[in-house]
Order: C-alpha cells, then structure tokens, then sequence
C-alpha cells in the first residue's frame, strides 16, 4: 500500500471511529454469503443484513443444484456458519424492488451489495416456443427443485422423446433427472409430486442438442461422465459430428483435451455395446433450433444443419447451411442460458447482457455487485466464490462512513409498517427442521415445502 | 491420553501464533477461526506417526502445519485451522476444486495415489492448473512424506486483490 493510502486509510478510521459500518446484501445465494464471509473477514466491528426474497436462504445452492448431487450442497455449512456470526442477520420474505426500493435501501446502509442472480431465461425467440411441452429448463429445475414458482408447472411427461435444447451443466442435469432410475432419484430431497411425476414418466430418449460442435461442448467433463455411467443406459453419439475432431486433440489444452477424449473413448466404446437399455441418451452437435413443430403440444423439432466459421475452436460460430432436420419429439426443453432482471429502475443494467453494469463489483458510490448478476451465468460455485470475495473485499475497503446509518433498526420499522412480515434464521430453522422431520417419514434426507405462506407460518410459530 | 490431548493442546497453540502473522496483514483485526470447518473426515488416532506439511502461499508465505498419517491435505489445514479463503468447500466430496494444491514435480511422482478420472475431472476447472496439481482432499499423508511442502495457487480472487 502506498503511504497516502495509509494515510487515507487512518484518516478514515479516525473520523469514523464510532461508527459501526451497516450493509445491506440483497440475495442469500452462495454470491450473498461469500461475499460477507469476505466483508466479516476484513471488518470486525460490522453489521451485515442479508436480505432474501424468499423466507428461505441459499439460492441455487437450495433451488438449482441437482436433488442427485447432495455433496455440492455441503457449501450450506459454511453459509450456516456465516449466518450465525452475531454481526449477520438473514431477513428473509424481503422483496427489493416491490416492498423496499434501492433507494430507500440506500437511506439506511452505507453500502448495498446485489446477490440477486439470474432466475430469468434467456428465449429462443423462435416459432413454436409456446406450444405446450415447450419447457423453459429453469421452470423444470425449480419445479422438481420446489421453487416456489414453479411448483404448478404444466409438464405431460407421457411421451416417448424428450429433446434438450442446449449443452450445458443444467441441461445434463435434466438429461440425468430424466434418465436416472427412479429408486436413485427417491433417496434425494427431490420434492414429492415431481418424483411422483417423473416415476410416471414415459420418456426414454433423450436428445441433447448443440449449435456447435464437440470442441465448442459446454457441459463439464465430470457431469458428461456421470450421464455416461448412468445405469440402464447407453449413450449414441453421432461419428459425423465428429470428422476431423482426433487430428486436433493433441493440440488442446488440458480441460477440453479430457472433455474430448471422454467424448471419442464413449462413441468407441459404443461400437462395441450390445446391451439393450431402457434409456437412451442422443448428443448431437451443429444442429440449431429453427422451430417448434405441433398442434396444440409440441410435436416435432426442426433443426438447422450447421458448419463453423471461424479459425480458432473457440471462436467459431455456428452458422446454418440451409438443410434442415426435424427430430420427433413430445416434450421439448429450453436450456440456452439464465439471464438476471432490473429488480429496481434505479440499478444501472445492461438489459442486452441481462447483467448489472458493473466494475470488478462495484456499481458506483455504495452500490456493489457480485455474483451471477454481476458476471451473467456461467461457472461453476468456485467461480462464484472468486468473484464474491472480490467485491466483498472491495466494499469493505471502499466503504464509507461519514455518519451513522440506521440499519436494520429503521429497515424492520419500515417493513412493519407496510405489513411485510420478515424472517429471520431462527424462523428459516423452524422450516429447516420441519422439512428434515417431514423427509425422515418418506426415507429422503428432506421434504421441501414450497407453499411461501405455509414457510412463514412455520417460521412464525 | 491426557498427555497426548495436552501436547495436542501445546502444538496448536504455537501453531496459531504463527497463523495470526498472517492475520495482521489483514485491513483491520479479524476475528480468527470463524469460518473454518471443525469437523475432520478422518478419524483422529493418536497412535500413528505425526507428519509436518508446509503450505506455501502465492506470496511466499509458510504456512506450518502437522497431523498424523492417514490425514489428508484437507485435514490437515482444517484441524490446524489455516486461514485459506474458501478451501475445501464440498468437505472432500470431490465435487469442487477448492482444494487445488500444486505439488513440486518430485513429489508429484512419488505419491504413492495416482489420481482418478473424478479427480482430473475437478481439477480441470481449477483456477491456475498445472501439470502437478493435486486435491488436498485426495492426497493422503504418509511417513514417507514428512515434511511435504506444497503451494496453494494464487486464485483469480487473490490475483486481483
């Protein structure tokens, strides 16, 4: 540090000597937390608020992970931990942007950090796409995750043929929900009434579609090799999305050198699979969505062929070469990627990118980002991590106390009064407990409630 | 066994004292040990052999550390209570790389586990990736790798900072 930043720095603390530094996050997601993980760390005598929409914390660590990936989930002991530092408090059943607005937000804190992510989905933006059985990826993950919601979605799982539009984690993650055994899905904290759904479901095939090719593959080495593991099983692969892909292996780096070889080590081993299974699993590359085909559900999917262009793999685009294909299929999901939303008029937002405009996390003058929201939606939780710590480490240092806030004191009169009824931990651990005791009955490590009236009950209890 | 716990008690006190150095380069005191994990996924034993480990961070800084044999790297940091931003956040279920550690070619070669595809497959989304990283979740201290030294690589987050 340079002098004149000591310099600032013992200034700062001078003046502000007796005043306690009040933040506000706003998203309990793994963003929100490890963002104030980073803020206790840098700052001892501090009060954080976290204030969440739902009465119940965690984000996608609760609402996007997988019901069949429990281990990921093991990050909720550290959240758990952070929520307990006397210095936090978890608000829960806070809606930013309907029940308080940013500015009034601003009135109480020092400093506002956005966590709120991306629950948004990007359209396709084609002919079709509100045919029945036309699922947006986002609703099925929160449908059979027990988003609020979501609960009610309009899903007819009594068709042969299921096609996955995008490459994904999430889009694996529906492939193998789809896929999966239902006995292995029944032991997770799957919600019920999917589970009930799915142990219905009459979907054997599943197509997993990409615009561009095996080198341009998003999803991750560690969820291909699960879904190609997957029992009862067997994978196709098409050998001519595949021309030329050996010559370049040598010359790749590292991660995506492994991702390919998985790749061209399964369709080998293919060749040789004689097993008759249950369930099939499609992947297929350089093929775009150009339209929904059906009645009144959908029917059929019609797909562009497509070449790249492009020197560099990984700047290839896809583009169509005027031949189509149409693959038959009752059930159809979106999954090209989340996008965040402008919870208040007043954040500066990249309505194009579905992002708050930001830099390295901060906004402007007390206002920060991080997470999902701030980078858009890709990367697994480390990146998240990464980036969360960052802007909390910012804030802590940018942050400025030239008077005292009110805080959560002035916030919880000013909810009260308009009728919102908050939820603290304590209250989120009354619908923890009650879903874990709910879940010992069915023999699954939780029950999720998803009714938000039956939480606050609950928690209110 | 009331020595042991007593000698226990000794060597992570001095251990802590060489924690906190590290500490007091921090903007302003920090409250220690709040968010480390307290629970170990390896059974303590008293009987077996105690290793020393130093993990080096990306400024250079040592970082001493013991534990007993059987312990693995993530072990080891979380009952010696390192301060490690966000280290070991699935708790050893290899499904995350936060545990990344780059190991010195020589070791590499000599452990005695050779990674699986799982753990290729974790460490390929780690920041920083080299030719001999390993996870501290899956390297398992033996006698033979007394005094091990391994370096925690520089994340984007601290590479920014």
């Amino acid at each position: 540090m340079t002098n004149s930043g000591i310099l600032l720095k013992c200034l700062r603390q001078l003046s502000s000597q007796n005043i306690i530094p009040h933040i506000c996050v706003v998203g309990a997601g793994p963003a929100g937390f490890y963002a104030t993980q980073q803020i206790l760390k840098s700052i001892n005598n501090v009060k954080v608020d976290i204030i969440e929409k739902l009465p119940v914390p965690y984000g996608l660590v609760r609402f996007g992970v997988a019901p069949d990936h429990p281990e990921v989930k093991n990050v909720i002991n550290t959240f758990d931990k952070i929520a307990q530092d006397i210095r936090v408090q978890f608000l829960g059943n806070i809606n930013v942007g309907r029940d308080i607005t940013l500015y009034e937000l601003k009135q109480y804190y020092h400093a506002v950090l956005l966590t709120y992510g991306a629950s948004e989905d990007k359209k396709l933006m084609i002919p079709g796409e509100n045919l029945k059985n036309v699922i947006s990826a986002n609703h099925f993950v929160g449908w059979y995750n027990g988003l609020p919601n979501h609960q009610n979605l309009n899903i007819d799982l009594n068709k042969t043929d299921a096609i996955i539009l995008g490459q994904g984690n999430v889009a694996i993650d529906i492939a193998r929900i789809l896929l999966s055994p239902i006995d292995k899905l029944k032991k997770t904290d799957i919600t019920s009434y999917s589970l009930e759904c799915l142990s219905r479901s009459k979907v054997r095939r599943v197509w997993l579609v990409g615009r561009r090719g095996p080198l341009q593959a998003s999803f991750s080495i560690a969820e291909l090799r699960e879904l190609l593991k997957l029992e009862n099983c067997k994978t196709y692969w098409r050998s001519n999305d595949f021309k030329g892909i050996q010559d370049i292996v040598p010359n790749l780096a590292r991660p995506r050198k492994r991702l390919t070889e998985l790749m061209l080590k399964s369709i080998e081993e293919s060749s040789f699979d004689n097993r008759i299974c249950d369930k099939e699993f499609h992947p297929i590359f350089l093929r775009g969505p150009v339209e929904f085909l059906g009645f009144d559900s959908v029917e059929n999917v019609k797909l562009s062929v497509n070449e790249l262009e492009g020197d560099h793999f990984l700047k290839q685009i896809a583009k169509s070469i005027g031949e189509f294909e149409e693959i038959s299929c009752g059930l159809a999901f979106k999954s090209i990627g989340y996008k965040s939303t402008q919870i208040d008029p007043s954040i500066p937002f990249d309505l194009e990118s579905g992002r708050i405009i930001n830099s390295s996390g901060k906004v402007e003058k007390g206002l920060y980002t991080a997470g999902w929201v701030a980078t858009g939606p890709i990367g697994v939780i480390l990146s998240t991590m990464a980036n969360a710590f960052t802007a909390g480490k910012l804030l802590a240092k940018e942050v400025e106390l030239m008077k005292q806030m009110p805080g959560y004191h002035e916030l919880q009169k000013f909810l009260r009064k308009k009728g919102i009824c908050i939820i603290n931990y304590e209250g989120w651990k009354k619908i923890d407990n009650e879903e874990c005791e709910r879940g010992k009955k069915l023999g699954k490590p939780r029950e999720k409630i998803v009714d938000i009236s039956e939480m606050i009950e609950i928690a209110s209890n | 066994m009331a020595l042991v716990h007593k000698l226990r008690g000794i060597y992570k006190s001095v251990l802590l004292s060489s924690v906190s150095q590290s500490w007091s380069k921090d903007i302003q005191k920090v409250k220690p040990n709040l968010f480390v994990r307290n629970t170990s996924t390896s059974k303590p034993s008293y009987e077996k052999k105690e290793v020393n480990v130093t993990f080096i961070r990306a400024n250079g800084e040592k970082l001493l550390a013991k534990g007993k044999e059987g312990d693995s790297l993530l072990d080891i940091i979380v009952n010696n209570e390192l301060d490690i931003d966000g280290y070991g956040a699935c708790e050893g279920t290899l499904t995350c790389s936060t545990c990344h550690l780059i190991l010195t070619k020589e070791d590499y070669d000599r452990l005695p586990e050779k990674p699986t595809d799982e753990e290729l497959d974790m460490l390929d989304l780690a920041f920083d990736l080299t030719d001999t990283s390993r996870l501290g979740c899956q390297i398992i201290m033996t006698k033979e790798l007394d005094g091990l030294q391994v370096k925690i690589p520089s994340t984007i987050y601290d590479a920014r900072s």
